[in-house]
């Protein structure tokens, strides 16, 4: 299991916009590099990557939630 | 000698103790955000107060030196690397050629500072080195840096600098904080419980805090009534437009207060009811998103002192 970890503090989203289908959702396979979520900060807005391929197991913080630095926002299973 | 920029990091930028006497044409002060840190990381590597540093938020930059180099790392509380190994913050750290470094994910507060013997050799603009993004003067073309970039570092004076920081001098990075405010300018537009709705309330920073200001989220506070005069806006916390003081707090509809920081803009038309005392705008600028703030209101020569304070504490780094 991997832990992907928030690198700032801000308002998590699970989509690019409130339109839009998530980057990735429970059970989903992702990849090094891919894009789960992202984290906006002083008007801008940056990706969360997973540094890890494997499956998404949960999210641990809700769409538009509150994340702090270190939060882990999601868990995957390490293929 | 230069720093190659590998990876930009959020928001790095070159600052130093900023740009005054413009503010009046609508050029902002800039400068570090955290002038005391900032300050520290120089005397860690022996230069002077003047020189420029690279300014990082939240998430930093990852750079490689040309040639050795002297450097500190002062400010929010991160894990600094060399070539992946563990190094001290607050501590002289010497580099060789090629050493890349690198940091870890912040622990607190928002802004870390890079200093390095000789500075951030940018151009001088209006007689200051530090970047207004927003107005593109100054720093590294005027902007935050980006990978590929080669940041200029200046020729070192031959001196130890501070062999190690205090730790009484470092910097706390609390999620409760009191902030001290003088009231006015224009507090008599609030009523009376407006206004002690703005000095008693816990306010908290929402994430909308940059270089410009900090918007923070509360109760609402609560305005006199009156027929708005012409040349000010529709909403009670409207004015006709005046010149803003770094520091001062408006509150546009009277929800969510903003207090201007180093990059505001120097005027508009929102009533400025209390303003941050000098020595303590250092505070604001390390206060990371939820952060419980309240603001506290002190007299003139109660901020006077706590300014003579804070320069006693600088002109001791330097002693």
């Amino acid at each position: 299991m991997a832990d992907i970890l928030s690198p700032l503090p801000g308002i998590f989203y699970r989509s690019p916009s409130p339109d839009k289908p998530p980057y990735a959702k429970p059970g989903d396979t992702i990849t090094v590099g891919q894009t789960i979520g992202i984290v906006e900060i002083m008007k801008q807005f940056s990706e969360v990557r997973s540094e890890v391929a494997g499956t998404l197991v949960s999210f641990s913080i809700e769409d538009t939630g509150t994340v702090d630095p270190g939060d882990v926002i999601a868990t995957i299973t390490e293929e | 000698m230069a720093f190659d920029i590998l990876e930009s990091g959020l928001a790095t930028t070159v600052q130093d103790t900023g740009r005054p006497g413009y503010y009046s044409v609508g050029i902002p002060q800039s400068g570090s955000m955290d002038q005391l840190s900032a300050e520290i990381a120089n005397a860690c590597v022996g230069n002077t107060v003047n020189e420029a540093v690279l300014e990082c938020t939240y998430i930093g930059p990852v750079l490689r030196t040309t040639a050795p180099a002297v450097v500190a790392v002062t400010g929010a509380p991160v894990d600094v690397f060399v070539n992946g190994e563990p190094r001290e913050q607050w501590s002289r750290l010497e580099l060789a050629a090629d050493d890349v470094m690198s940091f870890g994910i912040i622990k607190g507060g928002t802004r870390y500072y890079l200093a390095v013997a000789g500075g951030i050799d940018v151009p001088v603009v209006l007689g200051s080195r530090s970047t207004y993004v927003l107005g593109v003067i100054g720093g590294f073309e005027g902007r935050t840096l980006k990978a590929g970039d080669l940041v200029p570092v200046g020729t070192a004076v031959e001196t130890d600098g501070l062999s190690a920081v205090l730790s009484g001098l470092r910097p706390k990075y609390l999620k409760q904080l009191d902030v001290r405010v003088l009231v006015g300018l224009y507090d008599h537009r609030l009523t009376d419980v407006g206004l002690e709705t703005l000095l008693t309330a816990t306010w908290k920073l929402t994430s909308v805090a940059d270089r410009m200001g900090l918007r923070y989220s509360g109760p609402e506070v609560e305005w006199k009534p009156r027929e708005q005069p012409f040349g000010a806006g529709s909403d009670p916390s409207n004015i006709v437009d005046a010149g803003y003081a770094v520091g001062s707090i408006q509150i546009p509809g009277g929800k969510e207060p903003i207090v201007l920081h180093r990059d505001a803009v120097s005027g508009g038309g929102y009533a400025m009811v209390a303003t941050v005392i000098s020595a303590d705008m250092d505070l604001l600028a390390r206060s990371s998103p939820g952060t419980a703030t309240r603001f506290r209101a002190v007299t003139m020569d109660e901020a006077l002192a706590a300014r003579s304070e804070l320069a006693a504490v600088r002109a001791a780094i330097w002693s």
